[in-house]
């Protein structure tokens, strides 16, 4: 009885102090969740999930506040990536692609106040003070923080057109449905 | 010499003899020329003449982008109306920028440079004027031409094949100009042999095109280095890397090129394109294109001037005999459909085909009962079923894995599919969207590079704001402490001066 007791103080003992070294000697540092998850997100701190920028919305979808649906720019194809990694069975069916858009200057209008390169999270709008502005497309995330600053709203978002260079063959199971 | 088998391949009609018979015939210049900047892979060229501008035949009208690119020339002498968007020669009909040219009707050529002995020019001249002419792969790829010649470089080349097998059905374009070109055709692939630096000449001719065979081996009688080799009848032996291993046995690794086995490929009409541009100093402005199929009034092959609108070449060549169910660019293996006949002819169309309705044979799709009638149709050793499978149920990435990327979109499989299924839709489907998703990613990576530079700079921005109020607060406190010291002495000085 007593050896038993005692076999079992020490095996536990034992086994309490490898547990604790190991959570002290192996201890990680931050969510790794988080940081692959934070790795995914487009980076361009848009704010349009709410959230201030890309790493605080990708902690609140680590600790399961925020849904996996939650990052507009990214749209399906990310809702997907993140409900995988998470583990979440997620029903894209009522999301939308938003159409790809980038930000249009109508230069008729810009009276070149520089709030809206100010604004930009990508450095995507070139311009001075008291003069026109313009965007380059090719560095432009769609995110509409310029539109939402501009006083005279003269940024309109305009969807990307296909090119022959990007266009391709749609998927002939999508057409039969 | 010794022929080698490749696997599958399928054997349609080949519905030559509609426009076989027919020699090339002029077509004449339309009111309006189309031209667009893009007419081969790699970068568009770059506009180089101004609205209103007088041209002349052959005179650079946009020049080379770039390493992969080529230049584009004015088909014939008019005046440069400027740069429109023109619906493009493309499945999709978008639009394109070409240059707007209204011919003033002389087609009165640039001063030519001939060359009496391009022999005697070194390869990377040849290559040179190669590029110059604009020149590109013209059995359909257009792959700048010269960017192959100048493989010698990077490869030990021992072999230039051409490529004459024009295993598509109805397209009879290259089996005329050999026919009626064979001399001038052999001068051109001599001169890329000179430019490759290649001793041996191989000129694959399939077995149903015994009289361009018959032409060529005539020409080619005085040269011991050129061997003219008929093939056997069978699609898709005009495939690249196929035709490499009926001819030389030896197999293309996966996503590499012919020239690791220092064998360099191209194509009858590419050759004659070099021959025009080498001895006359003319650059590529005009080529051959087959118009056929049962719904055409007249099948035949034409010299068409670049930039001519389809349109105006079917009603030219006679238009339609009845209502054609599809008009498809290029062959119906691997050609497109072409919903804008407004597009012009550009340097890679070699085909138009107006289909009746028996021809096009419109079956609805059916299921698959997994048959693998197509795995032994693929030339490429795939399980086009299985690819099929994983997009249909949109997983790409699986799709890719069972070799989605050594497809080469031939339509073998889609011809001997009983269910009709459009495999070669799918697979063209998955290439662009995988190809749209790498894209993307790489977007992102530069949105969150371009992101963290400003989070970067606004920040080194603040610090440096931060150390200049600080400056300025160490300044203020340095000059209150003098300005104290020096009051406090200003007292000792007047006593100083009272003592005085």
């Amino acid at each position: 009885m007593l050896a038993a007791i005692f076999c079992l103080l020490i095996l536990g003992l034992t086994l309490g102090w490898l547990l604790g070294l190991a959570s002290k000697l192996l201890a990680v540092e931050g969510n790794p969740l988080e940081e692959e998850i934070e790795a995914l997100l487009p980076g361009s701190q848009c704010g349009q999930c709410g959230y201030p920028g890309c790493s605080p919305a990708a902690a609140a979808v680590a600790n399961g506040e925020a849904a996996v649906t939650l990052c507009p720019p990214g749209g399906k194809a990310l809702a997907k990536d993140l409900a995988a990694i998470m583990g979440v069975s997620v029903d894209t069916s009522g999301m939308q692609d938003k159409a790809p858009t980038t930000a249009y200057i109508v230069e008729g209008m810009c009276i070149g106040c520089t709030k809206c390169f100010k604004r930009c999270p990508t450095d995507a709008i070139m311009g001075g003070p008291k003069q026109i502005h313009a965007v380059f497309a090719d560095a432009c995330t769609g995110c509409e923080q310029c539109a939402e600053v501009c006083p005279t709203e003269c940024i309109e978002m305009r969807p990307i057109r296909p090119t022959v260079q990007t266009w391709y063959w749609p998927n002939p199971a999508a057409q039969a449905a | 010499m010794k022929l080698f088998r490749i696997q599958g391949g399928v054997h349609p009609d080949d519905r030559k003899a509609l426009a076989a018979g027919e020699a090339i015939r002029d077509i004449p210049l339309p009111p309006f020329l189309h031209v667009p900047l893009q007419q081969h892979i790699g970068a568009a060229a770059r506009p180089v003449v101004k609205k209103g501008q007088k041209v002349r035949k052959g005179q650079l009208i946009a020049d080379a982008d770039g390493p992969i690119s080529a230049p584009v020339h004015a088909p014939t002498s008019g005046t440069v109306v400027g740069k429109k968007k023109h619906p493009a020669h493309h499945p999709s009909g978008l639009p394109v920028l070409s240059i707007l040219i209204e011919p003033d009707g002389e087609d009165r050529w640039i001063d030519l440079e001939p060359c009496a002995d391009p022999f005697a020019l070194p390869p990377a001249e040849v290559a040179k004027r190669v590029a110059g002419a604009g020149i590109v792969g013209m059995g359909g790829a257009t792959f700048p031409s010269a960017v192959k010649l100048n493989l010698r470089d990077r490869f030990e080349l021992d072999t230039l094949v051409i490529n004459a097998a024009e295993c598509e059905p109805y397209l009879t374009c290259d089996d005329r100009l050999m026919r009626e070109q064979a001399a001038a055709v052999l001068d051109g692939v001599r001169i890329m042999a000179h430019a490759l630096g290649v001793k041996k000449i191989i000129i694959g001719i399939e077995n149903n095109k015994p009289d361009a065979q018959r032409a060529m081996l005539q020409a080619a009688a005085e040269f011991e280095e050129v061997f003219v080799v008929g093939l056997p009848t069978r699609y898709p032996m005009g495939s690249e890397k196929h035709l490499v291993q009926v001819l030389t046995g030896k197999e293309t690794p996966a996503r590499s090129l012919t020239a690791e086995l220092g064998v360099v490929v191209h194509n009858v009409a590419t050759a004659f394109a070099v021959h025009e541009a080498l001895r006359h100093g003319k650059p590529l402005v005009s080529r051959v294109v087959t118009l056929s199929g049962e719904a055409m009034a007249r099948p035949g092959n034409y010299r068409v001037t670049l930039g001519t609108p389809v349109s105006f070449l079917l009603e030219q060549a006679g238009g339609f005999k009845m209502n054609p169910a599809r008009l498809i660019s290029g062959g119906p293996m691997m050609g497109q459909p072409l919903p804008e006949p407004r597009a012009p002819v550009i340097k890679g169309s070699n085909g138009i085909l107006a289909l009746s309705a028996a021809e096009a044979a419109d079956h609805p799709e059916q299921p698959c009962i997994r048959c693998a009638s197509c795995v032994s149709a693929c030339p490429c050793g795939l399980l086009p079923l299985e690819m099929a499978a994983h997009t249909r149920a949109g997983d790409l990435e699986g799709a890719a894995k069972a070799g989605l990327k050594d497809c080469i979109a031939c339509g073998s499989c889609a011809y001997v599919c009983p269910a009709h299924i459009p495999l070669v839709q799918y697979f063209n489907y998955a290439k662009g969207e995988l190809t749209t998703r790498e894209k993307t990613k790489l977007r992102q990576m530069e949105t969150k590079r371009l992101a963290e530079a400003r989070a970067a700079r606004m920040e080194k921005q603040k610090a440096a704001k931060k150390a200049a109020m600080a400056a300025r607060k160490k300044a203020q406190a340095e000059k209150k402490k003098r300005e104290a010291e020096a009051k406090a002495a200003e007292p000792d000085n007047a006593q100083a001066e009272a003592e005085a």
